[in-house]
C-alpha cells in the first residue's frame, strides 16, 4: 500500500474515525463536572453524529472502497449509515431526562453509545468477514456495558449478564463459522468467497456445516427464534433509551451483514440456507405475536414484538434480489422511526415514583394529554402495519417482493400473523383511549424528548404518505451493482 | 387538459376541516363547523351527480398522478355509474350522522367530530380509487376512525365489540393485500384497476385471488358465516356510527365484488357463483330467523341487515342485468333505509335509554310523527310497493328467478320474513297500549332531528316510485360490468 491509498483509505473511512475520536473526546469531557454536564455530552454527540453524518454525505456521491477492499462505502453501507445516525441522534435525545432521574448520568454513556454506533458503522462498510467480526464486537461490547448501565437494579444486571454471556457463545459461534469458511474458500473476502463458492463442485457437508454456525451466530444477533431468548430479557432490563437504541441500530447492524454475508458471499449456496432462513422466519413471526399477547410489561411487549418484526424482515432476505435487499432496508429504516418512536413514548411516561412500563399504565392517557396519545396511537398503528402509515408501506413491499418470487403462501402466512400482532398493538390503543384514567399523568417531557418524538412522528407519517423517495433511495442503495451474483437467490 | 379536480375536493374536503376543528372552542361551535363541513361536501356530491354522465359506462372526472412511480402506484381517482351513487350516499349520510350525534354524543366531541370527518374522507376514497394501493390504503385506514368511534364512544361492551370489528376486518383485508400484490404482478405489475380489468389471468391464479378477495369482501358484507361482528358493532356503536357501518360500510363489501371480483375475475365468479349464491339464500333466510328472534332493537335491525345484504350478494352473482341492477338499487336503499332506522333507534333510545322491545307500546300516542316515518322507513325495509325496496327487491328476485327457481323461491321466503320481523316490531313497538317508560313521556321529534329524516324519507318515495333517473345512473355502468364478466 503506498502512501496515496493509505491516504484515500483514511479519507473514506474518516466517518467512523470521528465517531471514534470524538467518544474519545467525550470521555476526557465527561471528567470535567459540571451541572450542565449532561446537555454539554449530548450536545457534543449531536454534534459529532452531525460532522460524520456530513462526510458521509460527501462521501456517498460514489462507491469507495479502501484497505485493499475490505473496507467498503457504498450506497447500502451509507443507508444503514443513515439509520444508524437516525437512531443515535434520537436515543441520545430521549435519554436526557431520563438518565438523570435514573441516577445514571455519567460520561461513559454517551461515549459508549458513539462507540456502539463506530462498531456499527464498521459492520455495515465491511466487505470482509474480519472486519465484519470486528464492528460486530466493537458494537456488542458497548452495549453489554449499556444494558447493565442501571448498576442497583437486579434486572439490569442480569440483562448484562444474560447479554454478554450469550452474546460471546454466539460470537464464537461465528467466529466458529468463519474459521470454517476460511479453511473451505481460503478468503474472508465476500467476493472471493462468493467466485470460489460458485467457481468449485457443490459445496459439501462441511460448509454447510460452516454456514449453520454463521446463520446460529447471525440469528442471535438479529433476535429471531430460537436464540431469541435474550431478547425479553435485555429489553426489559436495560435503560429504557438503551433498549430503543439496542432494538434498532443493533438490529439493523445485524440485517445489514445478514444481508451482505447471504445476498452477496454466499447467494450461490442459497439452496443450502434458503429453507433454514425460510423456517427461522415464520417461527420468529409466530412466536414473537403470539407470545406478545400476554405481556403486561411494555418493554417486554416491545421485546416481542420486535422479534416478529425480525421474523417479518428475514422474509425480505429470503425474497432476494434487487427488491428483496431494497424491502429489508426501507423496513428497516421504517422500522427505526416508530420503534424509537414508541420507546420515546415508553421513557416519556418514566417521571418520578411512576415507572411507567406496565402497559396498564397507558391507561386512560388520551383524557389528559391528546396530543401525545396520538402520536403513541400512530406509533402502534404503524407497528401494526395499518395504512395510511409507514409501517403498511414497510410490509408491504416485503410482500411485494415474497410474491414477485412466488413465495406467495409465505405472504399469507406472514399477513395472517401480522394480525395476530395487531391485537396487542392496539390493546394499548384501546387502554388509552377507551379507559378512564386511574391516576393523574406527569410526563417527563423535555425539549429533547419532544423533538425525538416529533422527528420519529414525522418519518411514521412522512414515508407512510410519500414513500416513494425512500424506495428510490433504498432500491438505488441496494447493492446491486456492488452485487457479485445479484438474482442468484432466486430459487 | 387541467380540470377542476372534483373528486379531490369531495374526498379530502372533510379531512380538510379537521385542522379548522383544532381553532374552534366549544362544542357547539365544533359540531356546527362539522355540519357545515360535511354539507359542503354533499353540495359538491350533488353537483357530480348532476353533472355525470350517466349514459358512458366510461370512469369520469379523472384524475393522475404518480405517487410511487417506481412500483407503479398511482393517485388516480375518477367515477362510474356505480360509484358516483355511493359517493353521492356518502355525502349524503355525512352530514346526518353529524346531525344524529348533535346531542348524543356529549363526551370529547372535538375528538368525535374529528374521527367522524377522517372516516368520511376515507369512505368517499375507497369508491373513488382506480389504483389498487390507493384502494387498500382507504380501505385498510378506515379501520382506525372506526375502530375509535365504536371503541369510545359506545356502549356498554363497546370494547370487546370494537376489537372484533377490527380484527375480523383485518384478518380479512390482510389476504386481499395478498391478492392484490398477485394480481399486481399477473397482471403486468400494475395497480391500474381499469388496467387490471382487462387482462386475462389464468384460471388458477384467479380462483385464489377470488377466494382471497371473497374472504375480505364477506367479511366487510357481511355473509354468513362472517357475519357475527356485525351485531356486537351495531349494538354497541353509537348512532352515527351505526348509521356509517349499515350504510356505507356495508356496502364497500358488495362494491368490491363488483369493482373487482366480478370484471377481474369472470371465470372465477361463474366458477364460485354457486357458493356465493348458497351462501346468499342461507344469509337471506338466517338473517331473517334470527331477526324474528331479537328483543334489542339494534340487534333486530342489525340482522335484519345481515339478511338485506344476502339480496345484494345474491343480485350480483346472478349474472344478468335484473339482478346486477337490483343489486346495485338495493344497495343504495339499504344505505337510506337502514340508516334512517339506526337513527331512528338512536332517536328514541336518546330519549329513554332502552332498546328492549318489550320496553315499549303505544309509540303512536305518545309521539306520533316520529312513529309515522319509523312506520315508512319499515315500510320501505320490507319493500312494500311504493317504496324504494320494493324496487329492488323485485328486480333481484326477477334475476333471481331467471336463474335458478328454487334460489328465487329461498328469496321470496326471505322477502316474507322480512314482512314478518318488521310488521312484529311496528306491532310491538308502535300500535297496542301505551307503555310507560322513565319517569316523563319521550318527545317527538324536533327541527334538527326531521332535518336528518326528511332527505332520507324523500329518498325513500322517490326511488319506490320513480327509480328510472338512479337506474339510467348506473345502468350503462352495469351492462359493461355484464360485458366484463360474460365475455360478450
Amino acid at each position: 500500500m503506498d502512501q496515496q491509498a493509505i491516504i484515500r483509505s483514511i479519507i473514506v473511512s474518516s466517518p467512523e474515525i470521528i465517531v471514534i475520536l470524538g467518544a474519545c473526546l467525550l470521555l476526557f469531557v465527561a471528567l470535567m463536572k459540571n451541572k450542565h454536564q449532561m446537555t454539554i455530552l449530548t450536545g457534543l454527540s449531536l454534534a459529532i453524529i452531525l460532522l460524520a453524518a456530513t462526510v458521509t454525505a460527501v462521501l456517498s456521491s460514489a462507491p469507495q472502497s479502501a484497505y485493499g477492499g475490505i473496507f467498503v462505502v457504498d450506497g447500502f453501507a451509507n443507508f444503514f449509515k443513515a439509520v444508524f445516525y437516525l437512531a443515535t441522534a434520537l436515543t441520545l435525545l430521549m435519554s436526557g431526562r431520563y438518565v438523570v432521574e435514573e441516577g445514571i448520568a455519567e460520561g461513559e454513556y454517551h461515549a459508549l453509545i458513539l462507540f456502539a454506533l463506530s462498531g456499527m458503522m464498521i459492520m455495515a462498510s465491511g466487505r470482509d468477514l474480519l472486519v465484519i467480526y470486528m464492528g460486530l464486537e466493537l458494537q456488542a461490547l458497548s452495549f453489554y456495558v449499556l444494558a447493565g448501565y442501571l448498576r442497583r437494579d437486579p434486572k439490569s444486571n442480569e440483562a448484562a449478564l444474560k447479554y454478554v454471556i450469550l452474546g460471546a457463545v454466539s460470537s464464537g459461534i461465528f467466529l466458529y463459522g468463519l474459521s470454517l469458511v476460511y479453511g473451505l474458500t481460503g478468503t474472508t473476502e465476500l467476493t472471493g468467497i462468493a467466485v470460489a463458492l460458485s467457481a468449485n463442485e457443490p459445496p459439501g457437508l462441511a460448509f454447510a456445516l460452516a454456514i449453520l454456525f454463521l446463520i446460529t451466530g447471525l440469528v442471535f444477533k438479529v433476535g429471531a427464534v430460537p436464540f431469541h431468548m435474550w431478547v425479553p430479557d435485555v429489553y426489559e432490563g436495560a435503560p429504557t433509551p438503551i433498549t430503543a437504541y439496542l432494538s434498532v441500530a443493533s438490529k439493523a447492524a445485524a440485517f445489514a451483514i445478514v444481508l451482505r454475508i447471504f445476498l452477496d458471499a454466499l447467494a450461490p449456496a442459497a439452496d443450502i440456507w434458503i429453507d433454514a432462513i425460510i423456517a427461522i422466519a415464520v417461527l420468529t413471526m409466530a412466536l414473537g405475536s403470539f407470545v406478545a399477547l400476554v405481556q403486561s410489561n411494555i418493554k417486554r411487549m416491545l421485546a416481542y414484538s420486535s422479534i416478529s418484526h425480525a421474523g417479518f424482515a428475514l422474509l425480505g432476505i429470503v425474497a432476494g434480489g434487487p427488491d428483496g435487499v431494497a424491502s429489508v432496508m426501507l423496513y428497516l429504516l421504517i422500522y427505526a422511526f416508530m420503534n424509537l418512536g414508541i420507546f420515546a413514548v415508553v421513557v416519556m411516561m418514566r417521571s418520578g415514583e411512576v415507572r411507567g412500563d406496565q402497559i396498564e399504565d397507558f391507561t386512560g392517557l388520551a383524557t389528559d394529554h391528546p396530543v401525545w396519545a396520538l402520536l403513541t396511537l400512530i406509533f402502534l398503528f404503524s407497528l401494526a402495519g395499518i395504512p395510511p402509515t409507514a409501517g403498511f408501506f414497510a410490509k408491504f413491499y416485503i410482500l411485494m417482493a415474497l410474491v414477485q418470487e412466488g413465495y406467495v403462501a409465505l405472504a399469507v402466512i406472514a399477513v395472517l400473523l401480522s394480525a395476530v400482532a395487531a391485537f396487542f398493538y392496539i390493546r394499548i390503543v384501546m387502554l388509552m383511549y377507551m379507559s378512564p384514567p386511574t391516576r393523574r399523568f406527569d410526563l417527563a417531557l423535555t425539549p429533547s424528548l419532544r423533538l425525538a418524538l416529533i422527528v420519529a412522528g414525522v418519518g411514521t407519517i412522512g414515508i407512510g404518505l410519500a414513500p416513494g423517495w425512500f424506495l428510490d433511495q433504498a432500491l438505488g442503495a441496494g447493492f446491486a451493482e456492488t452485487l457479485a451474483f445479484a438474482g442468484g437467490v432466486s430459487p | 387538459m387541467p380540470e377542476f379536480p372534483l373528486l379531490s375536493l369531495i374526498i379530502f374536503l372533510p379531512v380538510a376541516g379537521v385542522p379548522l376543528l383544532m381553532l374552534v372552542r366549544g362544542d357547539t361551535a365544533v359540531r356546527w363547523l362539522t355540519l357545515a363541513v360535511m354539507v359542503a361536501d354533499f353540495l359538491l356530491a350533488t353537483w357530480l351527480l348532476l353533472a355525470f354522465d350517466g349514459s358512458s359506462p366510461a370512469m369520469q372526472f379523472r384524475e393522475d398522478a404518480d405517487w410511487i412511480p417506481r412500483l407503479g402506484i398511482a393517485y388516480a381517482v375518477g367515477v362510474d355509474g356505480i360509484s358516483v351513487l355511493f359517493v353521492f350516499l356518502t355525502a349524503l349520510l355525512g352530514w346526518i350522522c353529524v346531525l344524529a350525534s348533535w346531542t348524543a354524543i356529549d363526551t370529547r366531541v372535538k375528538s368525535f367530530m374529528t374521527s367522524l370527518l377522517v372516516m368520511q374522507t376515507l369512505m368517499l376514497g375507497v369508491f373513488c380509487a382506480l389504483d389498487l394501493f390507493l384502494f387498500y390504503v382507504f380501505w385498510e385506514a378506515m379501520l382506525v376512525p372506526m375502530y375509535v368511534i365504536i371503541g369510545v364512544w359506545g356502549g356498554k361492551n363497546r370494547i370487546y365489540a370494537a376489537f372484533k370489528f377490527f380484527l375480523y376486518t383485518l384478518a380479512g383485508s390482510l389476504l386481499f393485500l395478498v391478492g392484490i400484490v398477485v394480481l399486481y404482478f399477473e397482471g403486468g405489475e400494475t395497480f391500474d384497476i381499469l388496467a387490471l380489468m382487462g387482462q386475462d389471468y389464468g384460471f388458477t391464479v384467479q380462483a385464489w385471488v377470488f377466494l382471497a378477495f371473497l374472504v375480505a369482501f364477506a367479511v366487510k358484507v357481511p355473509m354468513v358465516p362472517f357475519h357475527t361482528w356485525l351485531p356486537d358493532a351495531h349494538v354497541e356503536a353509537p348512532t352515527a356510527g351505526s348509521i356509517i357501518l349499515a350504510g356505507v360500510l356495508l356496502k364497500m363489501g358488495a362494491y368490491g365484488f363488483l369493482r373487482f371480483s366480478l370484471p377481474m375475475l369472470p371465470e372465477a365468479s361463474q366458477y364460485f357463483a354457486p357458493l356465493v349464491l348458497a351462501l346468499s339464500a342461507i344469509a337471506i333466510v338466517y338473517g331473517g330467523f334470527l331477526a324474528l328472534a331479537q328483543e334489542d332493537l339494534k340487534k333486530l335491525i342489525a340482522y335484519s341487515s345481515v339478511s338485506h345484504m344476502g339480496f345484494v350478494t345474491l343480485g350480483l352473482f346472478t349474472f344478468n342485468a335484473n339482478g346486477l341492477n337490483g343489486a346495485v338499487l338495493q344497495m343504495f336503499n339499504h344505505g337510506i333505509t337502514t340508516g334512517a332506522l339506526f337513527l331512528f333507534i338512536g332517536l328514541i333510545y336518546e330519549r329513554t335509554h332502552t332498546r328492549r322491545i318489550s320496553d315499549y307500546g303505544g309509540l303512536m300516542k305518545i309521539v306520533p310523527i316520529y312513529t309515522l316515518f319509523l312506520g315508512l322507513f319499515s315500510l320501505a325495509s320490507m319493500a312494500v310497493p311504493g317504496t324504494n325496496g320494493f324496487v329492488g327487491e323485485l328486480l333481484v328476485l326477477s334475476g333471481a328467478f331467471g336463474s335458478n327457481m328454487a334460489l328465487g323461491a329461498v328469496a321470496i321466503l326471505g322477502a316474507m320474513l322480512g314482512a314478518a320481523y318488521m310488521l312484529r316490531l311496528i306491532r310491538r313497538v308502535a300500535l297496542g297500549p301505551v307503555v310507560e317508560i322513565g319517569t316523563q313521556p319521550p318527545w317527538d321529534v324536533n327541527g334538527r332531528e326531521l332535518a336528518a329524516i326528511l332527505p332520507l324519507a324523500v329518498f325513500v318515495i322517490w326511488v319506490g316510485f320513480y327509480p328510472t333517473p338512479f337506474l339510467d345512473v348506473m345502468g350503462p355502468s352495469l351492462d359493461h360490468l355484464l360485458i366484463q364478466v360474460l365475455g360478450r
